[in-house]
């Protein structure tokens, strides 16, 4: 093992691992992020805290990370190349690991273009692969990335981000390679609604023996409604909702819009649980975590093997 | 070439309302290729400034002149005779030429006309868009001749990045994507195995991390 | 004011306008005389600081007159002119001298009556306008600038 995350024991072990996340508020009320994740307690073995999603300013992914900690709860600390340079970054890694934070996913991040702060600078210092690199080299060689020596260096399981839908396509699987090749554990892929792109794209990772060096977590949205549907075709970039989709969320009555959602996230996870190389799902459920126990359920991946507990008890409270 | 736009007119005015006369200066190099500054520009700026103090009945004279080159000592000291007779200098040069000019001049303010923007390439007529940044270490080799520095919105080393959509960028529909295009020449040079070579984190320091920038040439240094 | 007789200057491009001018000659189309033809190889030719200048010295209205389009000699200088019209409309909007002084029209050769009435109602628009403002500035000034 290299790290002391649940999440890296649970998928060492062979068992479909299952991640989702808690968005942190636009405000400093700790208690609300409390109640999103306590929705999402003994349901999934990690809970991403995003960074400053969307590019909009959100209590501090690290500070919510803690706040999980505290709560018993494994969280998966996400940071964005967008706001910090390198210095930044490896004290918020320390500071993270301080806390017995033990796993994070490296991202780009979305421009502040998308956000509520577009007039800002982006930092941009290094790419998400450069970040992996750095993260890996603290780890196993105890360097920070300027070359001096970490005196307790963080043990992170780490983690990046993947689009197989984004284009060039056939690019896809050629980035994934460089995420592995700078030394990346897990991978959670963008929200999967084109399955039989998806599998393409698998089967790619696979002919290349990638899917022996990451684990990969496949990326499930439900929809909540047609609107809901239409907005991710059209409006957000990278993503691929095939008019099928669209055309069954709008088939049926604005009632059970959710309800329908909920099914065809179902039956994907029931078509990809098998599948070689997938290794677990990201449950994104955005403004709708509450529903992400009942999916967890319905998909047969409860109860959460015992990993969740050995966390628990693998905090190091402070001690790196 | 650096690339620069007039700034707003009403800008302007305002910048030069206090005085009575001024010398509006305009340069013959790059400004004068991307139609900011050039002689031409220094025309028609001079007679919108003229006309509109004349209706606002504001007594103003205005000189022009377009030096060969602004940012170089030996040029703006020909701005030494006409600016006895100014109160300030309007400079239609990038803003290397403004710096230059106010340099020289101490006692008279310079203002900027232009809003330098970016070094660039002439797309098309009348279109300019940005291709280097100058970041002192070049890695066009690298990238198939395409500078993911300048040219990807998050200036990513190992792109692209999810947001890469029918070969333009997430950032701007208008943009192409930098990493898409860096793909294609590696193709159509049959250098697709460089791809895959993690380029590793920059040393900005030659990019101006570790403050203002310089070259010093030894062999032709007096 | 009554009395005021604006001076326009039409820059008319010799493959179309120009031409036309001279058929509502030989036609005895009657135009106003405000209108001071002045002849270019295309319309294409006029620069912003020939309309600038024209203002500044004192025309009241300035416009230019080409080719149909698609018909340019030159292939597109009539599509050149128009954008830089465009542009200077602007540019006199925002220093307070108007850019409805300034416009662009186009006609063929065989137009005489098209240019007859183009030149009859801008002279009219120009007229209900009043006097370009540069020139109500005091003597001296203008002499000065």
């Amino acid at each position: 093992m290299k790290t002391a995350s649940t999440l890296e024991n649970i998928l060492a072990s062979g068992e479909l691992a299952v991640t989702s996340e808690c968005g942190p508020p636009r405000g400093a009320l700790p208690q609300k992020v409390r109640e999103k994740a306590e929705l999402l307690r003994g349901c999934v073995d990690g809970v991403n805290v995003t960074d400053n999603q969307t590019a909009m300013v959100r209590m501090s992914s690290l500070a919510a990370c803690i706040l999980l900690k505290q709560m018993g709860l494994n969280p998966i600390l996400q940071m964005v190349t967008r706001d910090r340079n390198r210095l930044a970054m490896q004290s918020d890694i320390l500071g993270a690991y301080s806390h017995g934070i033990d796993t994070m996913l490296c991202l780009s991040g979305d421009h502040p273009r998308f956000g509520d702060h577009a007039m800002a600078a982006t930092v941009h210092d290094i790419d998400s692969v450069q970040m992996i690199r750095m993260v890996k080299d603290m780890r196993d060689e105890g360097l920070f990335q300027g070359g001096e020596k970490i005196d307790g260096p963080p043990k992170m399981f780490i983690g990046a981000a993947a689009n197989p839908f984004a284009d060039p396509f056939e690019l896809r699987v050629s980035r994934l390679a460089k995420k592995v090749k700078a030394g990346v554990d897990f991978i959670q892929t963008q929200c999967i609604y084109n399955v039989d792109k998806f599998e393409k794209w698998l089967q790619g990772v696979r002919d290349r023996g990638l899917h022996q060096q990451v684990h990969i977590l496949a990326g499930i949205t439900p929809m909540k409604s047609v609107g809901m549907a239409r907005y991710m075709k059209n409006k957000v970039p990278g993503m691929d909702v095939p008019d099928e989709v669209v055309k069954r969320m709008g088939g049926v009555p604005k009632d059970k819009q959710a309800e329908e959602g909920i099914k065809i996230c179902l039956e994907t996870i029931e078509r990809l649980k098998g599948v070689e190389g997938v290794r677990g799902f990201h449950l994104m459920a955005i403004e709708w975590e509450q529903k992400v126990p009942e999916i967890v359920e319905r998909a047969g991946l409860l109860p959460r093997p015992d990993g969740l507990n050995v966390g628990v008890q693998n905090v190091r409270g402070g001690k790196s | 070439m650096i690339t620069a736009e007039r700034k707003p007119i009403e800008e302007l005015i305002q910048s030069v309302k206090p005085y009575r006369s001024i010398l509006l200066a305009g340069c013959n190099e790059c400004v004068t290729v991307c139609a900011a500054g050039g002689r031409k520009e220094v025309g028609v700026l001079a007679s919108a400034l003229k006309m509109h103090f004349l209706k606002a009945g504001k007594p103003f004279e205005i000189q022009e002149i377009t030096l060969e080159r602004q940012c170089d000592p030996e040029y703006v000291e020909q701005l030494a005779s006409n600016l006895d007779q100014v109160d300030a200098v309007l400079s239609m040069a990038c803003g290397c030429g403004v710096q230059e000019v106010a340099r020289r001049f101490h006692n008279k303010p310079v203002f900027p006309a232009l809003n330098t923007k970016f070094m660039g390439a002439s797309e098309r007529q009348g279109v300019w868009s940005e291709r280097c940044q100058g970041c002192g270490d070049c890695v066009l080799g690298y990238t198939g001749g395409i500078c993911p520095v300048a040219r990807c919105s998050k200036q990513l080393f190992n792109g692209p990045c999810g947001g890469s959509s029918n070969g333009k960028c997430e950032v701007d529909p208008n943009v192409d994507c930098a990493w898409q295009l860096i793909w294609d020449r590696l193709k159509a040079l049959g250098m697709t195995e460089r791809y895959e070579e993690n380029l590793p984190a920059k040393d900005w320091r030659p990019a101006g991390g570790a403050g203002p920038r310089r070259i010093i040439r030894e062999d032709m240094a007096l | 004011m009554e009395n005021f007789e604006p001076v326009i200057l039409a820059f008319c491009c010799h493959y179309c306008a120009y031409t036309a001018a001279d058929m509502a000659g030989s036609m005895r189309l009657r135009y106003p005389p405000n209108v001071k033809i002045i002849r270019v190889p295309c319309s294409g030719k006029v620069d912003a600081i020939h309309i600038m200048k024209s203002l500044e010295k004192g025309a009241d209205g300035v416009y230019v007159a080409g080719c149909l389009e698609g018909d340019c000699h030159f292939k597109n200088g009539n599509g050149r002119a128009t954008h830089r019209v465009e542009y200077l409309k602007k540019l006199l909007d925002e220093i307070g001298i108007g850019g409805e002084r300034v416009e662009m029209f186009a006609m063929s050769a065989g137009m005489g009556e098209r240019f007859a009435q183009t030149a009859t109602d801008f002279t009219e628009k120009i007229r209900q306008l009043g006097p370009n403002p540069v020139k109500a500035a005091p003597q001296n000034q203008r002499a000065a600038g």
